[in-house]
């Protein structure tokens, strides 16, 4: 039985946690940008980790329900209505079959993810059911929602009360602080450049989305001379087009940095300067325009623990719902 | 030319094969990442051959990023000595150049381009020393084309012309990055060509438009059933010059389902082409139309 879109949101998409395997001709991993919520979502209410959930930007959709279920919303403060009354965050709670669960307006952070029991059960296509709306691949006819979609649900078996410890909530400080590993094409920049990179704070410009997040109000880099290598074009910010890490950081002609996210373009001409560490990718999708931001300098061996403290927040959120 | 070795973030390796763009380069990067796909290291998740660069990811909680730095590492001492030979195809792509739709564009981001008062054939015609836009659409496509990346978006081509580099097309990128760019362009930047898969944001000069789709993600395109994407890093295109009339036809055939694309199965080796570029190139189009 489906669900019945009433209202979209502003860009509302099916993610999961993503389609690895494809970026070697183009196709980004997609998924949600902030994968710890997303799992978070779904094990409340009892889904497998990697379930497919509804990701909504800075507004949530209306949703009517035809059958009854048990939904748990996370991210971003966006407080969950089910006929118009209030429900808890991080928590899960029941809908009946007729009822319609609405939104409030956003009080922090940026994506909020709705996770049903049984998932959004649109089709998997190349092993996920992420969108990626460039493409018109996967998710919902490969697009955001649009009202009078009607959304099928999987058959779940979780139900209400369950709730994440306040203190596993991970949320982007202020400023917010990106852990950065410097590399790729850093020895472009000169070092007063690179300094000033990680002193200045930043903010998040309004071109900031699934794509990539842009951020503005720092120093302009500058360049080591060099004559440029054939094929790379002529502006010093130009490279002979090659491979985007995902979480890399470019620099389009040495002014705003663009940090790629899960929907990136794969590969390019523009210099990187290093790659957002893998635990912080989840706080970017959390990210408002005008968030002030800073990236934070560290070492492969601080990245990796990073990694492993992520790892620990998710082990636990997996312990406390058990 | 020198490897240089740099971590992106916690999960890459990004393995630069020299700074400029060669076929060389391009060849190195091939025989490492053909050799890190048939060692299937444990951990490794995504392979990405680029031109002149590729990229790894990894997952450090199965190989830790020394290990797979060191993998890599012996992984390009061997590939020295392996020969540089493919077993690749030849893909015609028809080409309207000049065309109204690219044109049109062209003229919505004329102040983002860097002679707002000529259209970009005529601009990169200028530049390159060729005659006008009939002696530019006679060097573009008098000579097959490497494709050396795919990427940026689902499906694109990026491609190299086999020439040598006195010969080779070079112009910049616009300005500013148009917002826009119709479906199937072909375009250039640097001194790679492509043909944007996906309508979308873009800053390559822009030649024409082919009929023919490289990406259908309803795979509903007869010879785009087996996989969405048409292209893989190796294989050689060749364009194909035609007329409004031909555009026409082909796009209605490929709506009805009709339309093939030629292709045929053709060797290549980087010494041979080095040692006789023209050469080569005929008989890699012989190939073709003794198809």
């Amino acid at each position: 039985m489906p669900i019945n879109v009433i209202k979209p949101g502003l860009s509302t998409t099916v993610q999961d946690l993503g389609r690895p395997g494809f970026y070697h001709i183009g196709i980004p991993v997609s998924g949600g940008m902030d994968t710890l919520s997303l799992a978070a979502a779904n094990l409340l209410v009892g889904n497998a980790a990697g379930d497919a959930v509804l990701e909504a930007v800075f507004m949530g959709p209306e949703l009517e329900f035809t059958q009854d279920a048990t939904v748990a919303v996370t991210g971003a403060e966006m407080p969950p209505k089910v006929d118009g009354v209030e429900q808890a965050g991080w928590t899960a709670f029941a809908v009946k079959k007729g009822q319609v669960l609405s939104f409030g307006f956003l009080k922090a952070g940026a994506r909020a993810y709705i996770a049903v029991s049984g998932g959004i059960d649109v089709p998997v296509v190349l092993g996920s059911r992420s969108t990626y709306t460039l493409g018109a691949l996967g998710g919902f006819h490969g697009r955001k929602l649009q009202a009078g979609d009607v959304l099928p649900m999987g058959q779940g078996k979780g139900g209400a009360g369950k709730t994440v410890p306040e203190t596993l909530r991970r949320k982007p400080g202020t400023p917010a602080e990106l852990r950065m590993l410097p590399g790729l094409y850093w020895h472009r920049i000169t070092d007063a450049a690179g300094e000033r990179f990680f002193a200045d704070t930043w903010k998040v410009a309004p071109e900031a989305d699934r794509i990539g997040y842009r951020f503005k109000s720092g120093h302009p880099l500058e360049f080591v001379d060099r004559e440029q290598p054939f094929g790379a074009g002529s502006d010093p910010s130009n490279i002979v087009d090659a491979c985007y890490p995902y979480g890399s950081v470019q620099v389009p002609g040495g002014t705003e940095p663009i940090v790629l996210h899960r929907d990136a373009v794969s590969g390019g001409g523009y210099f990187m300067v290093g790659t957002v560490v893998s635990a912080d990718m989840d706080l970017i999708g959390q990210l408002q325009p005008h968030t002030p931001t800073r990236f934070v300098k560290v070492t492969m061996d601080q990245a990796l623990a990073a990694r492993a403290d992520r790892k620990r927040v998710l082990d636990q959120i997996a312990a406390a719902l058990d | 030319m020198k490897t240089r070795y740099s971590f992106g973030g916690d999960e890459h390796i990004f393995v630069e094969c020299d700074e400029e763009m060669s076929l060389e380069a391009f060849f190195k990067g091939m025989s490492i990442t053909t050799a890190l796909k048939e060692a299937q290291i444990k951990g490794v998740t995504e392979i990405c051959p680029a031109n002149a660069s590729f990229q790894v990811r990894f997952n450090p909680d199965i190989i830790s990023p020394d290990a797979m730095l060191a993998e890599l590492q012996k992984l390009e001492a061997a590939a020295q000595s392996a020969p540089s030979t493919l077993h690749t195809r030849i893909i015609e792509v028809p080409v309207f150049y000049n065309d109204p739709w690219t044109h049109e564009t062209g003229q919505r981001f004329r102040e983002r381009h860097q002679d707002p008062t000529s259209t970009d054939i005529e601009y990169t015609a200028r530049i390159n020393n060729l005659d006008g836009v009939d002696g530019f659409v006679k060097a573009h496509s008098g000579a097959p084309w490497f494709v050396s990346m795919v990427g940026f978006v689902a499906g694109l081509p990026f491609l190299y012309q086999m020439v040598d580099r006195s010969r080779q097309i070079q112009s910049p990128k616009y300005l500013r990055p148009r917002t826009d760019t119709p479906r199937l362009t072909v375009g250039h930047g640097g001194c790679f060509g492509c043909i944007y898969s996906v309508r979308g944001a873009g800053g390559y000069q822009m030649f024409g438009i082919t009929p023919m789709p490289i990406y259908d993600p309803a795979q509903e395109v007869p010879y785009l059933r087996d996989f969405m994407c048409l292209f893989k890093p190796g294989d050689i295109v060749k364009w194909k010059p035609i007329d409004r009339a031909e555009y026409d036809h082909t796009v209605a055939e490929v709506d009805a389902g009709r339309w093939m694309p030629r292709i045929a199965p053709v060797n290549f080796s980087l010494a041979e082409f080095q040692a006789d570029i023209d050469g080569t190139n005929a008989r890699i189009m012989e190939a073709l139309n003794a198809h």
